[in-house]
Formats: C-alpha cells, sequence, structure tokens
C-alpha cells in the first residue's frame, strides 16, 4: 500500500512537472519564450508581479533600441517595488538568429519574449483600441489602472508615468 | 495709456486663447477618418517631376500609400505595392507612393536612396517625398507602410479605406485577407466597401 502510494505521489510530482516545461514554447536555443497574442495575454493577466510595464519593439526599430536602456534602468531601479520589464519582440520569425545575438550582446536583464502572431489587425485593438500598430509602443499595467501609450520615452518621462501608475 | 493698458490686455487674451486652442486640437484625433475629404498635395517624384493627385484627371480614385525604403515591413510589401498597382492602374485606381520621413533622421530614406530603390524595384508608380513633412499629418499616417483608398466625387477625394494592404504584412504567403483589393473591387463595382479601417504593425514615421 505504501509503495502503491508513493508510485502515486512520484507520478503526480512528474506529471506536475511536464506540464510546467510544456507550457511554454521557445525560440531554438534561447531562453525566449514564443507566443501567439492569446498566449502573451494570458502571460500577462497571470503574472505575478503586481506592475508590468510591456515594450513592443523590434531590433530593426531604430527609436525602440534607443529607448531600451530606459527600460532596462526602469526594472532595475523599482526591482523593489515589484515593478517587472516585459520586451515584446515583432521582430519576423526569420530574424530569430538576429534577436538572439542582440538579447546575448546587449545583456538585456528585462525578460523578452516572441511575439509570432502574423495576424496583427486582430489583436492590436486587444492591447489597446487606440494603437495604430506603430512601433514602439508600451503598457503600464498596475494593479489600480494600466495606461497605453503609442510614443517614445525617455527615463524621466517612463518613470514620471510609471509613478502615476503605481500612486 | 489707459488705451494703450486695454491693448496690451486684448493682445494677450488672443494670444493666450490661441494657445489654448492649438492645445485642443492637437488633444483631439488626428488625421483623416472615412468619408472625409483627402486634400491633394505637390510632391517631388523620384524622377524629378512634381506630382499632385489632380494631374490623374481620367482617375476613378487612388491607393495612396505611405512607405518608405528602410522599414522591414514596408520591404515586405513592395512586391504587393507593385501588384496593386498593375491589376488597379488600368482600372482607375493608380498607386501612389509617398516617403513621410526626415530623411536627416533615417539617411536611408534620402530622396537619393528613394531613387535607387525604385529603379532597382522597378517601381511602375510614383514615389514621391513629402518634403517638410506637411502631408502625412494632414492624412494622419502614423508609420510605414499605412494606406489610403479615396475615390474621386465631385471634385473631391473621399476617403474610403484606412490601414492595412491585408491581414499578414510580413508573410505574403500567409495572406487570407486582401484589404485594399476587396475595397477598391467594391467601389469598382459601385458598392460601399465592408471593411474600412484595419490594423498593422509598422515602423513609426520618423519625423
Amino acid at each position: 500500500m505504501r509503495f502503491l502510494l508513493f508510485i502515486l505521489v512520484l507520478s503526480t510530482i512528474s506529471c506536475k512537472k511536464e506540464i510546467e516545461n510544456k507550457a511554454y514554447n521557445y525560440v531554438e536555443g534561447a531562453d525566449i519564450k514564443m507566443f501567439d497574442y492569446n498566449e502573451l495575454d494570458s502571460y500577462i493577466k497571470n503574472h505575478p508581479s503586481e506592475t508590468l510595464v510591456v515594450n513592443f519593439w523590434a531590433t530593426w526599430c531604430a527609436p525602440c533600441i534607443k529607448e531600451l536602456p530606459a527600460f532596462e534602468k526602469l526594472g532595475d531601479t523599482y526591482a523593489d517595488q515589484d515593478v517587472k520589464i516585459l520586451l515584446v519582440s515583432l521582430d519576423f520569425p526569420e530574424q530569430m538568429d538576429h534577436l538572439k545575438a542582440f538579447v546575448a550582446k546587449k545583456e538585456l536583464q528585462s525578460e523578452v519574449v516572441f511575439l509570432d502572431d502574423g495576424d496583427a489587425n486582430r489583436w492590436i485593438p486587444k492591447v489597446d483600441k487606440n494603437w495604430s500598430g506603430a512601433l514602439p509602443a508600451t503598457l503600464i499595467i498596475g494593479d489600480k489602472r494600466k495606461r497605453f501609450y503609442e510614443q517614445s520615452f525617455t527615463y524621466g518621462l517612463l518613470e514620471s508615468e510609471l509613478k502615476y501608475i503605481l500612486n | 495709456m489707459k488705451t494703450f493698458k486695454i491693448l496690451t490686455l486684448l493682445a494677450l487674451v488672443v494670444v493666450v486663447s490661441a494657445f489654448a486652442a492649438n492645445a485642443v486640437v492637437k488633444s483631439a484625433k488626428s488625421g483623416y477618418s472615412v468619408g472625409d475629404d483627402a486634400t491633394d498635395f505637390y510632391l517631388r517624384n523620384v524622377d524629378n517631376s512634381m506630382v499632385s493627385l489632380k494631374d490623374y484627371e481620367n482617375a476613378k480614385g487612388f491607393i495612396i500609400i505611405f512607405t518608405c525604403n528602410t522599414c522591414p515591413f514596408s520591404i515586405a510589401n513592395e512586391d504587393r505595392i507593385i501588384a496593386l498597382d498593375k491589376k488597379y492602374k488600368s482600372l482607375g485606381y493608380p498607386v501612389i507612393a509617398i516617403n513621410p520621413n526626415d530623411p536627416h533622421i533615417k539617411p536611408g530614406d534620402s530622396f537619393k536612396s528613394m531613387q535607387q530603390r525604385a529603379r532597382e524595384k522597378g517601381f511602375t508608380f510614383p514615389y514621391l517625398l513629402d518634403d517638410g513633412q506637411e502631408v502625412y499629418p494632414k492624412y494622419g499616417a502614423t508609420k510605414t507602410p499605412h494606406v489610403y483608398v479615396t475615390q474621386k466625387k465631385q471634385g473631391k477625394n473621399i476617403v474610403k479605406y484606412i490601414g492595412a494592404i491585408d491581414n499578414n504584412t510580413r508573410d505574403a504567403g500567409a495572406v487570407t485577407e486582401r484589404y485594399v483589393e476587396d475595397a477598391v473591387d467594391a467601389l469598382l463595382a459601385g458598392k460601399s466597401v465592408q471593411v474600412t479601417e484595419t490594423k498593422a504593425i509598422g515602423c513609426s514615421i520618423k519625423s
């Protein structure tokens, strides 16, 4: 009987582990989760952090690259207030080597995920009804309020917007 | 002296209210909605001629596309833009491409680079530089590529469709809905456009 119980517990654990591992698809050879829009949406909704700063970017987008250090600094500065940065790459699927190399070279500390969903007209309005689709774009999601920005940020501007969401 | 004071005060009121009015205009949604009359323009083409919509006396309307050399989404759409022009120019809806980017910010979008790109790809349509960047804000374009389909009506260019070329900007092979073609086909058939506005990821216009 004990033996049976042991087997049962063991199988439950291994099952659970399998589910955790299977829950995400990753960009090949990198710690970059790969989502379609629905998966990204559920990842954001179920994220454990209290405040999320979601930045839509791509390696080919010059103003996006320019503002990345501001997001990195924000994530570092506000880590103790449970603020997390999520960098959502909209690179093309055939540019994954470029994305991987970029993330490694810049030693990005924020989590980078890859949104692989070509039918953008379906999901852009779900991110925000006012988003035209231009990059860069940013969502700040707090526990009380949420704001969307179709613009570039300096660190000062980004911090003041975050403070508004936090307070 | 008293008159002077009153006049100064009056001038101040005028200036302040002008600023206030300006602020209100800026916060409102800028650019065209479907049904608006789109402005004509006078812009330089890659062949050095000047192009306006009024030059096209026989056109029934236009497929106006804000696009550029450097944006990967624009590049991914070049062949589709050429195909649109080839299909619809003879039917009365030519493509007019406009590069809205400031070449000082994006050197790859200079007039010379535009000329090279048009030659390399064999553009069959005018490729204009929005010199001074006065045209794209009037239309309300925010990114490249960004399409406006207009129809001529009593000397006006009425906006009938705003948005993407189709439902998969990055991969032509995965397209299942062709928004611009559907819009122009409807106009040619004398019907109303079913999908009048769509969204797509694009590069923000460099200004």
